[in-house]
């Protein structure tokens, strides 16, 4: 794993494989990868307002375990985007298929198991009443 | 070379909305440390400090990585360590809010 990480951070590694391909390939992949990088800020930023802005829940610690559950998914949607755009620049670099991925179904489906979760509680609250 | 997607313009407004975004979530990140728990807790004044510190110097750090690259994206590759670097900063920010949503359940 940690050969995976120094591998991120080392541009020679990465330009020693096949040939440099067409400039704007790289920064279309490049902006791939800024559009996932802010997909991340911006769950950090909802689990960031959760922990300050949202009221207190019935539910002892809702508010916390969503906040950190947010936070923690966009961190790791930001790990992924450094995997996935270093594997897409280098399979351009060798001229083979750009990797396919489940991440993207796999994040619209939690982010949305998310919200219905939460219009349910916002709903038993409304009827339910306090 | 013949250029009508205005690809590097293009990549040069990406790293400033990312920017941009790195600096709203460092100021929720510094209002979240400063107000954080009910009076009282000492310990909890002091890590909310730390991480407020913290949090500052991260931005700075990413945002002159975000400069750098935005204004050096071309046709010349170049991109170095910048990639990287600010997802780093970005798994920074989502553990030093861990750190403070985790400060409610004590």
């Amino acid at each position: 794993m940690w050969q995976v990480i120094r591998r991120w951070f080392d541009p020679r590694e990465l330009r020693s494989v096949g040939t440099t391909p067409d400039y704007r390939f790289s920064l279309a992949n490049e902006r791939t990868f800024l559009a996932w990088l802010r997909t991340g800020l911006a769950l950090v930023a909802g689990g960031l307002a959760t922990a300050q802005f949202l009221p207190p829940l019935p539910l002892a610690h809702l508010r916390e375990v969503i906040a950190v559950a947010l936070l923690l998914l966009g961190g790791a949607v930001a790990v992924r985007a450094v995997d996935h755009w270093a594997r897409t620049e280098r399979a351009i670099r060798l001229g083979e298929e750009l990797p396919a991925s489940r991440f993207p179904a796999v994040l619209a489906l939690a982010v949305g198991l998310g919200a219905l979760l939460l219009v349910a509680a916002v709903l038993v609250r409304a009827v339910g009443g306090p | 070379m013949r250029d009508p997607g205005l690809q590097p313009e293009r990549t040069r407004l990406a790293w400033r909305r990312t920017a941009l975004a790195l600096t709203v979530i460092m100021v929720l990140t510094v209002r979240l440390a400063l107000t954080g728990p009910p009076a009282g807790a000492g310990a909890g004044e002091t890590l909310g400090a730390l991480v407020a510190g913290a949090a500052v110097l991260g931005w700075g750090a990413a945002l002159t990585v975000c400069w750098r690259r935005a204004t050096g994206a071309g046709p010349a590759p170049g991109y170095g360590r910048s990639l990287p670097l600010v997802a780093l900063a970005t798994v920074g920010f989502a553990l030093l809010g861990t750190l403070l949503a985790a400060r409610g359940l004590g």
